[in-house]
């Protein structure tokens, strides 16, 4: 059994291409030619090359003492909030420019939930030189106020998607009318593993450089490439893919997926998809989803822009779907404890999202022993107002 | 057999279909907008079901299926409301919407309800036809459905020939590249791709839609289709409150240029 996409564009029976006639020459397009596309030696080395020089990487796989302690294991952080512009995110922006260029296409769109994968898309136009325009909700317009400067002074035209519940699920729905609008010079940079085949995979590929050097880093560190546990957080699912990627076969190192429970998962605020979704169609992709009986979609929340997501990818839909992935389902608060706890212990501010997955190792088992790597997606740096505003609040408690 | 086979067999050149959002701009309009479109000249209508995330829709559909759906429309209303309708309409009906709605009421039973409550045929955009042809066409067929697909100026010789095989009600025309409810002139560029598609001589009737809104583009689509399909435009003719019936009226008449255009 394999846990990687099948030839049909299908993780299990999670995935497919279920998107309308006005998008098909395009997908299809993809489809057929992104394996070539990626796997050409003279893409790869110039892919290799910004993954180097321009993002920084390797990024480091770090032993983080003082957390291992107080947690009584060994847990190893992957660095990838030190990337160029704070998150896995630029992983996926590079390889999809490149890809863009390639196929001749001169002007690029993308959806942001974080504004994270926004800055990523708005960095990579601006070093190629090609027009970005990026869709977020409103109201992630608003909680991530500096992603929203730094893509404007980056050049990008941010439009605010102001239907349905204004985050990133109706961001998408606009960017995927703006491509249906433009399809000819267009190409629409996805920012997770989530849109119809072949997007999921080709984010998936893209961001695999993360477990691909954690192999070494971890063989190097402990003399082991496999760790016991990947525990990463989940939104549409790019970061967790990366993370879990190498290992997906293996079936002896644990995958733990945490999703965001908003104000708690029965609370009706909530973005814990693999828990209160079912089986369904969002945004061209057979996976879980948050719906009614109707087939409508519902409105999620969470207080992390980036996980505020009524669906999940495909892989994750059928990772979790067969049992090869544990989900974990992490409240505001608790992300919010733990992005403090994380912050004083260790010295590193982490995204909201990325705070999701630390809270998660209050919440499963593992032993003295084990090695765990905590795939650390992104920096806090866009969160402070959120954080600080917190701060205030308990010292008024 | 089928009502829209049957309309295309008795009429094959300017058939008016209009587009409407069923539950919208009321509850209870549904009717009366069916009955008043079939009173006033339209030969066969496309009954939305309100999505909560119509990804090929523009703001006109978008708004009237948020409405809609504010107005407490179900699947279960509606097709209540087309059961009630049958009772003394005999206009040929497609229902329109999104796979996902299919897939959650069921696919067999989502069918079978079609044709037990009067339902002709189907558009189903998201589906795509290779999955319609492995898992649901045998389904949709032996319940006496019809279903079309759309195709678009983008739309490969190849790929239109496959639509022209499984489309058995008529083949959507989309006129542009771009979401429902565009602007509104018939271009040359679109001119050239309707010969494009006439040469080809399909088997299947052709509809063209999106973007048609007046007697002008609606008189112009029909000479390279058999007809033409309205929506957004008709939309937004519906008053926000009131009765619906003068509206329908009055806009059918306009299209079929039975009155000026000028209101
Ligand atoms: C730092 C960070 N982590 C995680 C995510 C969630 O996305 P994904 O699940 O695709 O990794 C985001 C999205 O904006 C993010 O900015």
């Amino acid at each position: 059994m394999t846990y990687k996409i099948d030839p049909r564009g299908y993780y299990g029976e999670f995935g497919g291409a279920f998107i309308p006639e006005m998008l098909y020459p395009n997908v299809e397009y993809l489809r057929k030619n992104y394996l070539d596309i990626i796997n050409e030696p003279a893409f790869q080395k110039e892919f290799r090359a910004l993954l180097k020089d321009y993002v920084g990487r390797p990024s480091p796989l770090y032993f983080a003492k003082r957390l291992s302690a107080q947690y009584k294991t060994n847990i190893f952080l992957k660095r990838e909030d030190l990337n160029h512009t704070g998150a896995h995110k630029i992983n996926n922006t590079i390889g999809q420019i490149l890809l863009a260029q390639k196929i001749g296409k001169k002007r690029i769109i993308a959806e942001t939930g974080a504004g994270q994968h926004g800055v990523a898309t708005a960095t990579v136009c601006a070093l190629m030189g090609i027009e970005c325009i990026v869709y977020m909700g409103a109201i992630d317009i608003k909680r991530q106020a500096p992603n929203v400067a730094r893509m404007r002074m980056l050049g990008a035209k941010v439009i605010p998607a102001i239907s349905g519940s204004q985050t990133l699920k109706d961001a998408t729905n606009e960017a995927i009318r703006d491509w249906i609008n433009n399809p000819e010079e267009t190409h629409y940079i996805i920012g997770s593993v989530v849109g119809p085949h072949p997007y999921p995979d080709m984010v998936a590929l893209f961001q695999s450089v993360i477990s691909e050097e954690m192999q070494w880093q971890l063989k190097e560190q402990t003399g082991s490439p496999d760790p016991d546990i990947i525990v990463a957080c989940v939104g549409g699912g790019s970061n967790a893919a990366g993370a879990y990627y190498h290992y997906l076969d293996k079936e002896n190192v644990r995958l733990v997926a945490v999703e965001a429970a908003g104000l708690g998962v029965d609370s009706g605020e909530s973005a814990a998809t693999s828990v209160l979704g079912t089986k369904g169609v969002i945004h061209g992709s057979r996976t879980l989803l948050m719906q009614t009986e109707d087939g409508q979609i519902i409105e999620p929340y969470s207080i992390s822009a980036g996980l505020d997501y009524p669906g999940i990818g495909p892989m994750h839909a059928h990772l979790i779907d067969s049992g090869r992935a544990e989900a974990v389902s992490v409240t505001d608060k608790e992300a919010l404890d733990a992005a403090f706890h994380l912050t004083r212990i260790e010295g590193i501010i982490p995204a909201l999202e990325t705070a999701h997955a630390f809270a998660a190792l209050d919440k499963i088992k593992f032993s003295e022993k084990d090695n765990i790597v905590v795939n650390l997606s992104g920096r806090g740096d866009k969160d402070l107002e959120t954080y600080i505003k917190y701060l205030d609040e308990q010292v008024d408690k | 057999m089928n009502r829209i086979n049957r309309l295309f067999q008795n009429k094959n050149k300017d058939i008016l279909n209009i587009y409407f959002t069923a539950g919208y701009p009321g509850l209870n309009d549904t009717e009366k907008i069916i009955l008043a479109l079939e009173k006033s000249g339209a030969d066969l209508i496309e009954l939305g079901m309100p999505y909560s995330d119509p990804l090929a829709d523009g703001p006109t559909i978008q708004e009237s299926g948020q409405v809609a759906l504010a107005n407490g429309m179900t699947l279960k209303t509606l097709f209540n409301q087309v059961q009630s309708v049958r009772e003394s309409s005999e206009i040929p009906l497609v229902l329109m919407g999104y796979f996902n709605q299919v897939m959650q009421y069921g696919e067999e039973r989502f069918f079978k309800k079609c044709a037990e409550v009067g339902i002709d045929g189907l558009i189903l955009p998201d589906l795509p036809m290779d999955v319609y042809e492995s898992d649901y066409k045998k389904m949709i067929e032996d319940n006496g459905l019809t279903i079309s697909f759309l195709i678009t100026p983008q739309t490969s010789e190849e790929r239109i020939i496959k639509t022209d095989e499984l489309s058995n009600g008529f083949v959507y025309m989309v006129s542009r590249s771009s979401i429902t409810g565009a602007k509104s002139d018939i271009e040359n560029q679109q001119i050239e791709y309707f010969n494009r598609v006439n040469a080809m001589n399909l088997q299947t009737p052709k509809l063209i839609g999106f973007g048609i809104s007046s007697n002008e583009t609606f008189t112009t689509a029909c000479q390279y289709a058999n007809g033409a399909i309205i929506g957004s435009a008709f939309i937004k003719a519906l008053p926000k409150e009131g009765a619906v019936e003068s509206a329908v009226e009055g806009f059918v008449e306009r299209i079929l240029g039975k009155v000026s255009n000028v209101v």
